[in-house]
């Protein structure tokens, strides 16, 4: 038996999360000795940059030694790095789409980025999370710091309704999922989804009990990635919450919690997946006509962009469904492609919403592309991308959950699925034809040109929808490799 | 002749109801100060619970930190804000007609659940477990469970900072 101490190996494996946190603590002391006088602190933003960049450096390393940390409380696998990376990652392009924002709404300082950082530190043990208690406290890590962020405009009304609807139903969720960990400890004797996994592939444990916890445990985490029937926060609080926050909020927390949702209910509960599968196959296909049929009737592009997030939850729900590798490997893909274009969309909407976010109607984007053509392109290119136009990300990755989903023989719920994303293209291709065809009316806004870090943000989101249309096969190699769990 | 229930049972038996009578009149009191009483109330029976089953360190920490110093920071915070009596909220009929009764539902799943599959009422025993004392619960805690011991004092900062962002004063 390995001592009990931590060595220097489990360090290295936790290095992520160290430089996270380090970083967000050093943003948080530097914040009185920095700022121009103007409202902009340009030293705490390049800090963060610096920051996370070395997080995902440090992961990146971390996967050269892969293995468990701290007494299996960690796993740094192959599905736990790409989810670190990706939050990493989904974080850098927020810092980069949030600063015209936080300018504008004098709101830029170090709690912001501080909060930011943490948040993403809580995901990365998401991530790499093999033990229900560790699993837990990294969710609360990440979605505490996230309900305070979808509040952090304390003078607006809406964003205190968001941060206050999202903290209220988030701790109810979460009083679910611990009710689930304590019954599955009573059933099984572990926390450790390894120890878990081996008692229950050697039966004996009670079914109905289990079966209790596991649907518990399935309330939490349904919660969190925003399925149905448990998504009814998710247009309030995208609604309500700073654009960049929505942003941060519909791609770095979603992506970890699908993550800890594969990970439990693949490892953990595999050996009883022909019974959890059919209450996912309803799951998923609620999810995604709710999603798609609501966004259809939004004329706030906020609350579209929001029930457009839980339609495309639900087709991650469909490769969580198919309970392969394949699947899994679809799921990795399209949440990494999801990230990037949700991101570039809302950063597009915060730039178009101006002060005050007074600008979130659809007729808002009227003649986008006289005005502001770098805008109206890129966000064609995001909403193509989540209409599933080949070329974009969007496509391989509706693709891939499709084929996977066809593999593990769901036919219905193929064709289903595929004709719900028929009824998405619709309220997409409505706002690319308002951008495009439209003359502006007289109420609409003068824009200020983007600052170079935002024009930067857009570019590189459309950039890597692109380059993972044309281009899926690498990740894609990457994602099948790692998403065999263990 | 009925059969005489072990002393373990009844205890049991009588703490639980009391905790949950005082869980209830938490939510139900009109009065913020009652409400947090009550609260004392379900700390105390549940830090005697632990203490029956062997967790004495848990026990004394449940007392002296929840019942002690939250219960009193948060009686402190009622009476600075000066909260009186609770408004009834618009569309309480709602929640009523959906709430109680999903609440009953959920309850009744869970306790057939139990009845069906744990019929066995003795199962509650005292005194088995001896490793609730300080030295074992704080190997533990050093040992095996380091990281999340380590990584919560994250969880805690992070509240301390969204409670300054919340709630600090606008300095312009």
């Amino acid at each position: 038996m390995n001592s009990l101490f931590p060595t220097s190996a489990d360090f290295i494996r936790f290095a992520p999360e160290i430089v996270l946190t380090v970083v967000g603590t050093l943003l948080m002391l530097l914040e009185p000795l920095t700022g121009d006088g103007k409202g902009e602190k340009p030293q705490l933003r390049w800090l963060a940059i610096a920051g996370l960049a070395l997080a995902m450096a440090a992961a990146i390393f971390a996967y050269g030694d892969p293995g468990p940390a701290f007494n299996g409380m960690l796993l740094v696998d192959g599905f736990g790095t790409f989810f670190s990376v990706l939050v990493i990652g989904t974080g850098l392009l927020t810092v980069f789409c949030a600063q015209d924002y936080l300018i504008r709404e004098k709101q830029e300082n170090g709690e912001f980025y501080a909060l930011l950082l943490f948040s993403i530190a809580g995901q990365c043990i998401m991530a790499t999370a093999n033990e229900l208690i560790i699993l837990f406290i990294g969710l609360e890590i990440s979605s505490i710091s996230s309900y305070i962020l979808a509040g952090f405009l304390r003078e607006d009304r809406r964003s205190n309704e968001s941060a206050l609807k999202y903290f209220l139903l988030g701790s109810f969720a979460t009083g679910f999922l611990l009710y689930g960990v304590a019954w599955i400890y009573g059933l099984t004797g572990s926390t450790n989804l390894a120890t878990i996994q081996a008692t229950l592939a050697a039966g004996g444990v009670n079914p109905r009990l289990l079966a209790l916890s596991a649907a518990l445990m399935f309330v939490g985490f349904a919660f969190k990635v925003s399925a149905a029937p448990f998504q009814v926060w998710a247009p309030d609080v995208y609604q309500g919450a700073p654009s960049p926050v929505s942003a941060f909020l519909s791609a770095g927390p979603k992506a970890a919690a699908f993550a800890i949702f594969l990970r439990v209910f693949t490892t953990a509960f595999g050996s009883m997946a022909d019974r959890w599968a059919p209450v996912f196959w309803g799951s998923a296909l609620l999810t995604m006509i709710v999603g798609n049929f609501a966004a259809l009737r939004q004329d706030n592009i906020k609350r579209m962009l929001a029930y457009s997030s839980i339609a495309h939850a639900g087709y991650v729900m469909v490769a969580v469904t198919s309970h392969s590798t394949v699947g899994t490997a679809a799921a990795m893909f399209y949440l990494a492609s999801y990230a990037f274009v949700n991101v570039g969309a809302f950063a597009v909407v915060s730039y178009v919403a101006a002060k005050g976010e007074k600008h979130v109607g659809i007729g808002d984007f009227a003649g986008l592309a006289a005005r502001q053509p770098l805008a109206a392109l890129v966000m064609t290119i995001f909403f193509t991308s989540l209409i599933g136009v080949p070329l974009t990300a969007g496509f391989f990755g509706k693709f891939y959950i499709f084929k996977a989903a066809l593999d593990a023989g769901m036919v219905w719920l193929t064709v289903l699925g595929l004709l719900n994303s028929a009824v998405a293209a619709y309220y997409y291709l409505r706002v690319i034809v308002v951008m495009y065809t439209h003359e502006p009316s007289v109420a609409v806004n003068e824009l200020e040109p983007a600052s170079s870090g935002l024009q930067f943000g857009w570019v590189a989101a459309a950039a890597a929808t692109l380059a993972l249309g044309i281009f899926p096969s690498a990740l894609l190699e990457f994602a099948s490799r790692a998403a065999i769990l263990r | 002749m009925i059969p005489m229930p072990n002393l373990d049972v009844l205890g049991f038996l009588v703490l639980a109801t009391f905790a949950v009578l005082c869980g209830l009149s938490v939510i139900l009191q009109k009065h913020a100060v009652a409400s947090a009483l009550s609260l004392v109330g379900v700390m105390g029976s549940l830090a005697v619970l632990y203490l029956m089953l062997g967790a004495e360190f848990l026990a004394a920490v449940q007392m002296i930190v929840y019942a002690g110093a939250i219960m009193v920071l948060f009686v402190f915070v009622i009476m600075l804000l000066n909260s009186g009596s609770e408004r009834p909220a618009k569309a309480r009929y709602f929640a009523y007609l959906v709430g109680i009764p999903s609440l009953l539902a959920f309850l009744g799943v869970i306790s057939f659940f139990i009845l069906k599959e744990l019929p066995n009422t003795s199962s509650v025993q005292f005194g088995a477990f001896t490793q609730g004392g300080p030295a074992p619960v704080g190997r533990l805690l050093f040992t095996q469970y380091l990281l999340p011991f380590e990584v919560t004092s994250l969880l805690v900062l992070i509240a301390i900072i969204g409670a300054m962002v919340l709630a600090k004063k606008e300095i312009d």
